[in-house]
């Protein structure tokens, strides 16, 4: 856990908001979502209420991560559960784990 | 009376499936279904929603042996689950997951393997014998059921394993990424492994790697079972794909570039599956081959009206399909569209009018109607989602959309959901679809801010 904490800590750039905010345009892209990335809160969950994703969202995301930050998305990896909690969460993960 | 034997493995040491790429034999698995059948609880109908595709398998054959009747919903909704209480009272539902919060009698799948692996007779089943119902959305909000029988089911899957080439006495390990409940996951992966002398993964991976990585350590020939979804992100997601012997695909149309990809990214051929929730599955095609497809030689289709009846061969009843088709000789057919009522996102099927009707029975919606949308440019092979007009001045969004996610599968949820004053109703009621598209067009122009879904606020 520590260990993580630190590696998240590490990841400079670009600034956790700044990624947040190119996070939120791509899931708005990819999706066709009819909203401002900006009205995505940080805290609401991404998944079944909040944003509203489903499992068929969650793929198409998967796909966008992988081809901009090089991340491929892993069902049985630790954080798998906490990643879509919200918004804040993916970001961290992004920038903990991207190649690119 | 004719039966059929549960499995058509010949020898107790074939494998039936493979869990965490560990091969189980016939005689662990029937000495699997022996024990559970012993200590289901009473009741004869079973909500079997394991997660684990190998303990959903053990439990449908379990529920054979037990003349237990398997309900297969296609959606899992609050409403839904009070509906199948009513339908069948004496429900229960088995799982293997401590997390599942569903409001019917629970039996967690035993986790202690069976102690006896003494060799057994496989067990015969009536081929009359009913053994599931699977359900679709019907057009009035109540699900309707469809009878399946032993023998009907046994040779729809007969027919499939022929017309895939894994019929012929060489086992062919099965990797789904449907699940075991869907009619087509049912019938490709469980009845096909049982039916076909084939074994069946037990996991459903879902992320790329996850399906690259279970399907690598499946011993080949291997087959994966899948859905334009999940072959486009796949193909997509610029990993090393590892080497099948067939894919199969159902639940949409491939496109014939999606399929030229797919059989060279993966060396296998490609086979497509058409079917439905009510006749099973009924036609196939080679989908670089061909845009024609096949139907299975004892089914036919009457055209009437416009509208196609599939019938004969394991088709219970003559049922008329949701799709558009045109006859192309006896045997074979091509796909012109959907009907106007009928939606199929991602493989779930609804009817416009089921999904009205659920619209408009909450408390506080005056009028509203669900609207299917132009394909979007841009989307590029995406998932083209539903749209809905409310007229609803006392309620907002979160709070509607909450209700309706009780009632209806969250793939049909609106997006967007757009309030409006009123419907552009004719004098007759009806509504017509340009005075629609062009309320969702002013809609655009006008309140941009609130086209989405303002609950993400």
């Amino acid at each position: 856990m520590s260990e993580k904490a630190s590696l998240l800590q590490q990841t400079s750039a670009p600034e956790p908001a700044a990624l947040e905010r190119e996070i939120a345009g791509l899931i708005v892209q990819a999706l066709n979502l009819d909203i401002d990335p900006r009205d995505i809160s940080p805290e609401a969950p991404l998944y079944g209420e909040g944003l509203g994703l489903d499992s068929i969202d969650i793929l198409e995301v998967a796909l966008v991560v992988s081809k901009q930050y090089g991340i491929q998305l892993r069902a049985d990896s630790e954080e798998n559960g906490e990643i879509f909690r919200s918004l804040r969460h993916f970001a961290k993960y992004v920038a903990a784990q991207r190649m690119k | 009376m004719a039966s059929i034997a549960l499995i058509a493995h010949s020898s107790p040491d074939a494998v039936v499936a493979y869990r965490t790429g560990i091969a189980v034999t016939a005689r662990t698995f029937l000495a699997d279904v022996a024990h559970l059948a012993t200590c289901m609880p009473r009741g004869d109908h079973v909500l079997n929603v394991c997660k684990d595709r190998y303990r959903f398998t053990v439990g449908f054959a379990a529920s054979l042996l037990a003349k237990k009747v398997s309900l297969l919903p296609s959606t899992h909704s609050p409403q839904f689950i009070r509906q199948l209480v009513q339908f069948a009272p004496d429900v229960f539902c088995m799982t293997d997951d401590p997390g599942c919060d569903f409001d019917l009698p629970q039996f967690r799948y035993p986790d202690a393997p069976a102690g006896d692996t003494a060799p057994r007779a496989v067990p015969a089943i009536d081929a009359e014998q009913l053994v599931a119902y699977v359900f679709t959305s019907g057009s009035t909000g109540t699900p309707v059921p469809h009878k399946k029988t032993w023998g009907r089911l046994v040779a729809c899957v007969r027919e499939g394993a022929q017309r895939l080439g894994i019929a012929g006495g060489r086992s062919y390990a099965l990797l789904g990424t449907v699940p075991a409940q869907h009619m087509y996951g049912f019938e490709s992966t469980v009845l096909t492994c049982l039916q076909s002398s084939n074994a069946l993964c037990a996991e459903r991976p879902f992320y790329p790697v996850d399906i690259c990585a279970n399907l690598a350590r499946l011993p080949r020939p291997r087959v994966l079972i899948s859905t334009p979804i999940h072959l486009r992100t796949l193909l997509g997601a610029d990993i090393d794909l590892p080497a099948a012997d067939l894919i199969v695909s159902a639940t949409a149309a491939l496109s014939p570039q999606l399929a030229l990809d797919a059989e060279q990214s993966f060396g296998a051929p490609l086979i497509e599956i058409y079917g439905s929730t009510e006749t099973g599955q009924i036609a196939s095609r080679r989908t670089v081959a061909t845009h024609e497809w096949q139907l299975w030689p004892k089914v036919s289709l009457t055209l009437q009206d416009g509208r196609a009846w599939a019938q004969g061969g394991h088709v219970e009843q003559p049922t008329l399909m949701g799709d558009v088709l045109e006859a192309r000789g006896d045997q074979r057919f091509i796909l012109l569209g959907r009907t106007e009522d009928l939606v199929n996102i991602a493989g779930k099927r609804g009817s416009l009018g089921y999904l009205n009707h659920h619209l408009n029975a909450i408390p506080g919606v005056l009028d509203g109607t669900f609207f299917v949308r132009e394909e979007e440019p841009g989307s590029a092979g995406g998932v083209t989602r539903l749209a809905a007009f409310v007229v609803a001045p006392n309620l907002d969004a979160a709070s509607l959309l909450e209700r309706l996610r009780e009632r209806i599968d969250p793939v049909f949820l609106p997006r967007p959901l757009l309030f409006v004053e009123r419907l552009p109703r004719s004098t007759t009621g009806k509504l017509p679809r340009e005075a629609l598209l062009s309320l969702a067009a002013g809609a655009a122009e006008c309140a941009p801010a609130n086209l989405g879904r303002p609950w993400a606020r």
